[in-house]
């Protein structure tokens, strides 16, 4: 209950503080734009095209992040990862990222209890680093801007290396643990 | 509308609808969950599309292709993934920034790159990494997904 009032409360200090950058922007770009009359066309027609853009998928890419955050509930990802064992490990570990929602560090606590229930570092990994970088509603938004070619390259080349990657690192981390072991 | 914007908000319709017949209750939490996160996002999406504007309105073409272009070569690469591995902005609008850059003259390599450094590296968060994996995996962890994000950019700007 208590970290739910913390949250609420940096959540406050965030929209504030967004609220106030927004201002700045706002107040920078019309002193510019009065500077530079000849640059006024283009640079509203660009911010107009782009918010067109954004605002036809926004509210569809907010309710995604919605559904799979109340469906997908942390303490879940949590117990069905800390059970998971070999090759099979490092793509639930991929795929248990990529569903819930939030910043990057929401993750590291769910990591390190990961950890902490002897989980398989491959996995971890894995895990952090989809939840970084291959989250569903946010592909939504890199399908819009960048085009299916542009986002099927970049996930498929991703999940490669975060596979990779996990793999990886939990050899380096096992390899520096007997090394420290022997001496 | 385009054909994408169609088909997301087409693919969120579908959840929807399966979330309401599997559980209506949590269907309306997430909803709830869903508007608080708009209204919390906008902001963040205001000032990246204003920025946008200025950006592709008056810097020319030759001059951003020139620091993150094809001629900029590896030293404009490592530019862009220093960049994303120290800025921290949410991943969301950092696709629209991305765009915009691929628009006026930035490589796909650099684009790449830049987006993959962005999510994967989080420099500003590096010390609540470090706290909750300990100092050799989360060291680990950003160095690598360094020299991956590169190989994938170069591997992004051979086959597209």
């Amino acid at each position: 209950m208590k970290d739910y009032v913390k949250e609420k409360e940096t959540q406050r200090k965030g929209m504030k503080r967004d609220a106030i950058i927004l201002a700045i922007t706002l107040i920078i770009t019309i002193a510019l734009l009065s500077i530079f009359p000849d640059k006024q066309e283009a640079v509203i027609t660009t911010s107009w095209n782009f918010f067109i853009e954004m605002i036809l998928i926004l509210p569809a890419v907010m309710v995604l992040m919605g559904l799979f955050s109340v469906f997908v509930p942390k303490e879940k990802v949590v117990k069905y990862l800390g059970k998971a064992a070999g090759i099979k490990a490092v793509f639930l570990g991929i795929l248990m990222g990529a569903l819930p929602t939030g910043p990057l560090y929401v993750a590291f606590p769910m990591a390190s209890a990961l950890l902490k229930k002897s989980a398989k570092i491959s996995c971890i990994i894995a895990f952090l680093s989809a939840w970084a970088c291959i989250k569903i509603p946010q592909e939504m938004v890199e399908l819009q801007f960048l085009g299916p070619k542009f986002m099927a390259a970049r996930l498929s080349l991703t999940i490669i290396s975060v596979a990779i990657m996990g793999i990886l690192i939990e050899r380096l981390i096992e390899w520096g643990d007997k090394k420290t072991n022997k001496s | 509308m385009n054909t994408t914007a169609i088909f997301i908000n087409v693919f969120a319709f579908g959840c929807l609808i399966f979330a309401i017949i599997k559980d209506r209750a949590k269907t309306k939490q997430a909803l709830t969950v869903a508007l608080k996160s708009f209204f919390r996002i906008l902001p963040s999406v205001l000032i990246i599309i204003i920025f946008i504007g200025l950006l592709l309105g008056s810097i020319p073409q030759s001059q951003i292709s020139k620091i993150v272009g094809e001629q900029a070569g590896f030293r404009g690469v490592l530019i862009v993934a220093l960049l994303g591995a120290f800025l921290h902005i949410p991943s969301l609008i950092s696709f629209p920034l991305a765009a915009s850059l691929l628009k006026s003259g930035a490589s796909v390599t650099s684009v790449a790159v830049f987006i993959t450094t962005l999510t994967m590296i989080g420099v500003v968060t590096l010390p609540l990494e470090i706290k909750e994996l300990g100092k050799k995996m989360a060291l680990l962890r950003n160095g690598i997904s360094f020299v991956i994000a590169i190989i994938i950019g170069i591997i992004m700007g051979v086959i597209l």
